[in-house]
């Protein structure tokens, strides 16, 4: 991907909008898409990035959508918007890695090189394994600890099972917060199964930890004796036995010896996800929901935007990725169809023998939806374009402006009257190739404004940025650059033709 | 051909989608496969337009040519309740241990216990006959987790054999194992012509490679027509506004003239073609370091309508042409 050199760069803090602005640019940009049909609110992310009270934007989303470019594009707008910005990122593609000029990502932030502005951003990977064996580290003296690094059992869990990467990236992002050290943390989630796992998973590892379960099978005759308890004991025993059974005594042994060590060190595991479940509540955090406009994509984000207001955490607002846009919108595809079809069958009917007027196919010319059907064919000195000029130009593409050659071109004089020559036909032939490209783009167009659609209608009061799709992928902070300022820009920046 | 079928892919290359299709270009005449979905996102379902799948093999299509495809949602805790059942017959002890929340433990948090699981389960399906001695299923064929995990799930056996060092659940990982090492599995990766899926692709497969799992395909999803070739693009590049405008005029879309609608048109489908080049070389370059994996290779178009259940047949029919069933 290569950034637009001519895209001025936002000077930090230059667009720091006030309130009445910001209704302003989000109006504008209603009307601009007025010809659009569904009239989802507009996301504004810098006013988000730039608020102070913001401390935590959690970027969450189905895997393959853009997640981390997008958490990555975001620290790197707020950073050089004045602040100092931590980006914690899960599994990043090397690439990534390498677009913030980190080679490797590790488990401390490293700052970022190349930063504009007044702001800092630091990026760091999450590891899995050391952000446990530092929790293991930092709450059990050493004897305790070595004991539950050693334990096989731990060293599985520890690993990254499912739940664990969800549950270190919450504890990773709670020591981060108290750390004080950030103005913002932009978290990007777990490539999970499901997007709504990370939520789950703390809770459940928690509750787990702390749990039932546990006491049971550490210390079976803790339980004993307590009235009406009774009967679950006879069912307790026997499960005792039947773990055992199942997992193999001495995996059981493992986990009661890992237990017992966790168990005295820990001030509760659940109290910690409890915490960093609250966080996540607090009004300092923003989750932004990431997707493409693909149809799961899409679906798997309206569940999670229905998730988020059930578990009360405050939603930004939904970052759709990977938007096409045309300049050329206002011709359609049938009618683009219907040219390329005209230009074809022309160059058959030429080929033929005789030179063949102009095929309008006035079905679909009449369902355009062109306000000014001012098709006259005879407006255009067609054909007079020489071949000889054609080849000219084709040998020496960089001679001269557009313009320049245009005003050439009508002065010269059309020597070929009869049949149309081979470059003329490879002109149309383009041209014709040219139009079936815009038709399949307007075909992606419209199919990716109707899955949109299906969501506004579902979720009117949620917000949206459309970030322009990209030919290729991010390779440095230019790039990246360059999707913040697609992302700030809220709706993929067209040139509007008007045909 | 192998009896299981695995396919991975990085999030968002379809491959939910390429798995059902896959399952349906195998269920060739009388032929039956099983097609299981182990992420508990219901995509097969919708997919086939279906209700919810429950946790149950039931017949959800039937193939081209008559065979029948029949579907199963694996649900974790079901099936560890299941193994429960199979092993010790536990009956109210397997509600017990689900208050206890020993289930939900087990199938979210236990080392790699749904994984086992899951693939346990799916092996169980290869491995079943009827009492006619024929195979239950034909084909199994697994919409598995993602590429960035697939090396790790179907490895999980081995750990947990590992873990666990005797008792049923070893026998069981051992067991599953040997299906999954064996040329009775084939794991096909679904990629799509963009850098980081086919990085994604590269490491994938080195890592299955490493762990000495069965790679069989690389199967490149939604690639999108060629509509500009090469000369066409090296014309893009060289042809006069002008020409352009006049032909566009030729074909009905108004005047040729500067500020005439057909002018108009001109930069912006040119930039479309440009935009189009871009990606050309780049899906060149991609295609390039997809060969170099030593896989076979298939090509499935990108549907201009999206993904609906015409459109899975019409990949399954694909399949079958370029003879991956």
């Amino acid at each position: 991907m290569s950034p637009d050199p001519a895209r001025p760069q936002d000077p930090a803090r230059a667009s720091h909008g006030s309130p009445a602005q910001d209704t302003a640019r989000a109006s504008s940009a209603r009307d601009s898409r007025s010809h659009h049909i569904s009239h989802a609110r507009v996301l504004d992310v810098d006013p988000l990035i730039d608020d102070p009270e913001t401390r935590i934007v959690v970027c969450c989303g189905s895997g393959g959508v853009g997640k981390t470019t997008t958490a990555a594009a975001l620290g790197l707008r707020a950073a050089e918007r004045g602040r100092r910005v931590v980006v914690l990122t899960i599994d990043p593609a090397r690439r990534l890695a390498q677009s913030m000029g980190i080679d490797s990502l590790d488990n401390t932030p490293r700052r970022v090189k190349g930063v504009d502005g007044d702001g800092e951003l630091h990026a760091m990977m999450l590891d899995m394994k050391r952000t446990f064996d530092e929790i293991v580290e930092a709450h059990a003296d050493r004897e305790r600890a070595a004991a539950i690094l050693s334990n096989p059992f731990y060293q599985s869990l520890s690993a990254g099972f499912a739940g664990t990467q969800e549950y270190m990236a919450m504890e990773k992002l709670g020591q981060l917060r108290a750390q004080h050290d950030w103005d913002l943390i932009v978290v990007d989630t777990p490539p999970s199964r499901s997007a709504l796992d990370f939520l789950d998973a703390p809770k459940r590892l928690g509750s787990f930890l702390d749990g039932k379960l546990i006491r049971l099978l550490t210390a079976p005759a803790k339980l004993g004796g307590r009235a009406g308890m009774k009967f679950l004991n006879v069912g307790m025993s026997m499960m005792t036995g039947t773990i055992g059974k199942l997992l193999g005594g001495q995996l059981l042994k493992d986990v009661q010896t890992f237990v017992a060590a966790m168990d005295t060190t820990f001030g509760g595991f659940r109290t910690r996800a409890d915490a960093t479940y609250k966080l996540l509540q607090a009004p300092g955090t923003a989750f932004l929901v990431v997707a493409a406009p693909e149809r799961d994509a899409l679906r798997e984000a309206a569940y999670f935007v229905e998730r988020l207001a059930a578990e009360e955490m405050p939603l930004a607002g939904l970052v759709l990725n990977r938007v096409h846009g045309s300049g050329a919108a206002r011709l359609s595809a049938e009618r683009a169809l219907a040219a390329a079809e005209n230009l074809e069958e022309s160059r058959i009917v030429d080929q033929m023998g005789g030179k063949a007027g102009l095929r309008n196919s006035p079905d679909t010319y009449g369902s355009s939806e062109s306000p000014a059907s001012e098709t006259q064919a005879s407006e255009s000195p067609a054909s007079e374009s020489s071949a000889s000029e054609t080849t000219a130009r084709a040998a020496a593409p960089d001679e001269g402006s557009p313009a320049d050659t245009d005003q050439e071109r009508s002065a010269a004089t059309d020597d070929t009257d009869g049949q149309p020559s081979d470059d003329e036909r490879s002109v149309e032939q383009l041209t014709a190739g040219l139009l079936k490209l815009h038709a399949e783009r307007m075909r992606l167009l419209s199919r990716e404004q109707r899955t949109r659609d299906r969501f506004t209608a579902r979720h009117p009061e949620v917000a949206v940025a459309e970030v322009a799709a990209l030919p290729g992928d991010v390779h440095d902070l230019a790039g990246l650059r360059d999707i913040g300022s697609r992302l700030a820009a809220g709706r993929p920046e067209l040139p509007e033709t008007k045909v | 051909m192998s009896r299981l079928q695995v396919v991975s892919g990085k999030g968002g290359t379809g491959k939910t989608t390429v798995a059902a299709a896959l399952a349906l270009a195998l269920a060739t005449e009388g032929k039956r496969t099983l097609l299981v979905e182990v992420e508990g996102r219901q995509g097969i379902a919708q997919l086939f337009e279906t209700e919810t799948l429950p946790y149950e093999e039931r017949k959800i299509a039937v193939a081209p040519g008559g065979g029948e495809v029949y579907a199963l949602a694996i649900d974790p805790e079901l099936a560890l309740l299941d193994y429960l059942q199979m092993f010790y017959k536990l009956g109210s002890a397997g509600r017990a241990l689900k208050k206890l929340g020993a289930i939900d433990f087990a199938t979210t948090v236990a080392p790699g216990l749904r994984d086992v699981l899951l693939t346990g389960k799916a092996c169980e399906a290869v491995r079943r006959k009827e009492k006619s001695g024929r195979f239950a299923y034909d084909y199994v064929v697994m919409d598995a987790p993602p590429t960035g995990r697939i090396t790790r799930f179907l490895n999980v056996n081995d750990e947990v054999a590992g873990l666990a060092k005797i008792g049923p659940i070893h026998n069981q990982a051992q067991a599953v194992m040997r299906v999954l090492k064996s040329p009775e599995t084939a794991v096909h990766l679904v990629t799509l012509l963009e850098e980081m899926p086919v990085q994604e692709t590269a490491d994938g497969i080195a890592e299955l490679r490493a762990a000495r799992l069965p790679v069989g395909r690389i199967i490149v999803n939604m690639v999108r027509p060629e509509v500009l070739d090469e000369t066409d693009l090296d014309l893009v590049r060289a042809v006069p506004r002008t020409a352009v405008a006049q032909a566009l005029s030729a074909a009905g879309l108004g005047g040729a003239r500067r500020g005439g609608n057909a002018e108009k048109l001109v930069d912006p489908l040119l930039a479309q073609a440009e935009e189009y080049a871009e990606r050309y070389a780049l899906e060149h370059d991609q295609r390039a370091v997809l060969g170099e994996q030593g896989l076979p290779l298939h090509e499935l178009p990108l549907l201009a309508e999206g993904m609906d259940l015409a459109g899975l047949y019409e990949l399954a029919t694909e399949l079958r042409k370029q003879g991956m069933s």
